[in-house]
């Protein structure tokens, strides 16, 4: 069996690591590079940070945490939102990421995905696929943070981008996430089974089962969780959050977030490889 | 000891560098075949295709002062296309000449014959690393254990001609494959130890060590 990976999902805004429901609704966590740092130690196989804000403001800090972040994890470092044109990539490749995540500019501009991975090559270039079911049973493609509706349905989408040249698929369910009702193995499965690049599976995991169960079922390449991680270790570093902006109400009420099992890394990987899923431990 | 890491204007070499960094390597990195030169070992990685590194390669003059450092006697660590670039030629997207330090090719996975998406191309991911035909004592895998996790992103491995090179292999669906080498001055690695967590820093470390006892 192939190697699975467990990679850390870091939603940034400003400053700060946040974390939301269905993409909005977003609290506060904390330094974003703390967190990558700690996930980093206890085994996490990557990191993604994903820039949640990005289209509406200015990126400096986003650039000032990959460089500080990239200095002190030594595994491979994802950076997405706001990638809009081969500078943009560049700017973030050289501030310390070693792949970029693309979701809305590659679907207003499909030739991108090419230009993009022919000069930094495939395996550099991940596709974000932010997807909600409709009526008729089938996925499609949302843009913006699960804001805009493409129309453009999720299967084909993810046929064209491995075409075009895309390395590896970021698989978002909007319907799943931050909900803890596990992931969407319907949507990853059907993706997985149709595409001969990696899948990674993101949304809505919240206990151990669900992860098997995209491994297994959803035939996932690896799995992205939040969540699950996030809110094991937030209250032990809160303490540092003083001066953040933003909401952090939820920080303050010292609340553990309760449809979530908090689990580290160390001992989400034992579990797997009890149940025979091939991870490095 | 000062250690070049060769930049060819294809890749992030920002890792490699943070690397080197947190080993105690004093690197810089440079594209000037004067600078490489200067050097007393060198680091030669890559990201992106075979054709597009060994054009940029070319036209910076870097293919022969590649070629003279490495007949000086110093020390070449190539990483990821840094290794494939080392031979002779590449099958991607039609036949390419690479530097031809090693004797062989470099080839694509093929899984065609397997469903659809049981082994995916590229390879991410961590993979066991097995030894080969030689000892890693006296390499920079002096400190890694058989069987170590090391990171790989890539769709193309080297088919060396001379399997005493092998340092060691790993498998990859039916495909057992070179993930390094090691001929006199040359190492490479297929996959990225600068990117392998703690254990891929024991062989930056490997590295330092080897270099201050020969420097």
């Amino acid at each position: 069996m192939k190697n699975i990976r467990v990679i850390p999902r870091l939603d940034i805004k400003g400053p700060n690591l946040v974390k939301g429901v269905h993409l909005e609704g977003l609290r506060v966590l904390g330094d974003p590079s703390r967190f990558a740092k700690f996930y980093y130690e206890n085994g996490a196989d990557e990191i993604i940070y994903q820039d949640t804000v990005a289209s509406l403001y200015d990126r400096n800090s986003l650039t000032e945490i990959i460089n500080k972040t990239a200095k002190e994890i030594f595994i491979p470092l994802t950076v997405g939102g706001g990638i809009r044109d081969m500078s943009d990539i560049h700017n973030v490749l050289r501030a310390g990421a070693d792949k970029v995540s693309i979701n809305t500019a590659a679907v207003r501009n499909p030739d991108f995905v090419n230009q993009a991975s022919q000069f930094y090559g495939s395996s550099t270039i991940v596709i974000a696929m932010e997807c909600l079911r409709k009526n008729d049973g089938d996925y499609y493609i949302f843009t913006d943070n699960g804001r805009e509706e493409t129309g453009t349905e999720a299967l084909n989408w993810a046929l064209e981008v491995e075409s075009r040249g895309a390395g590896e698929i970021f698989l978002t369910s909007i319907d799943k996430e931050g909900t803890g009702k596990g992931f969407d193995v319907e949507l990853i499965s059907k993706i997985s089974n149709n595409v001969s690049i990696p899948v990674v599976a993101h949304g809505g995991a919240s206990k151990y089962d669900h992860i098997k169960d995209v491994v297994f079922s959803g035939k996932a390449d690896a799995v992205s969780i939040a969540s699950m991680l996030h809110y094991g270790i937030a209250s032990s570093i809160k303490s540092e959050q003083e001066n953040s902006e933003g909401n952090i109400e939820f920080l303050k009420s010292n609340s553990n977030y309760k449809n979530f099992e908090a689990i580290e890394i160390t001992s989400l990987k034992k579990m797997m490889a009890q149940d025979g899923i091939n991870v490095r431990h | 000891m000062r250690v070049s890491i060769i930049d060819y204007k294809t890749s992030n070499l920002h890792s490699v560098k943070a690397a080197c960094e947190q080993v105690g390597i004093t690197s810089r990195i440079t594209s000037k075949p004067n600078e490489l030169l200067s050097s007393d070992a060198a680091i030669l990685p890559g990201v992106g295709s075979f054709s597009g590194a060994m054009q940029n390669i070319r036209k910076l003059g870097l293919e022969e002062a590649i070629l003279n450092f490495v007949s000086s006697g110093k020390s070449l660590f190539g990483i990821c296309l840094g290794l494939q670039l080392l031979f002779e030629k590449s099958e991607e997207f039609g036949t390419h000449e690479g530097l031809s330090l090693l004797r062989g090719k470099v080839k694509k996975f093929d899984f065609s014959n397997e469903n659809k998406h049981k082994y995916p191309v590229p390879q991410i991911g961590w993979n066991k690393i097995i030894s080969k035909n030689q000892n890693w004592q006296d390499t920079y895998l002096d400190n890694c254990d058989e069987g170590t996790h090391m990171y790989f992103i890539h769709s193309f491995y080297v088919e060396p001609e001379d399997e005493a090179v092998i340092l060691s292999t790993s498998v990859y669906g039916n495909q057992r494959y070179c993930s390094s080498i090691k001929k006199e001055n040359i190492f490479a690695t297929q996959f990225h130890p600068e990117k392998s967590g703690h254990k891929g820093l024991e062989i930056y470390r490997s590295f330092k060590n080897y270099l201050s006892i020969n420097v």
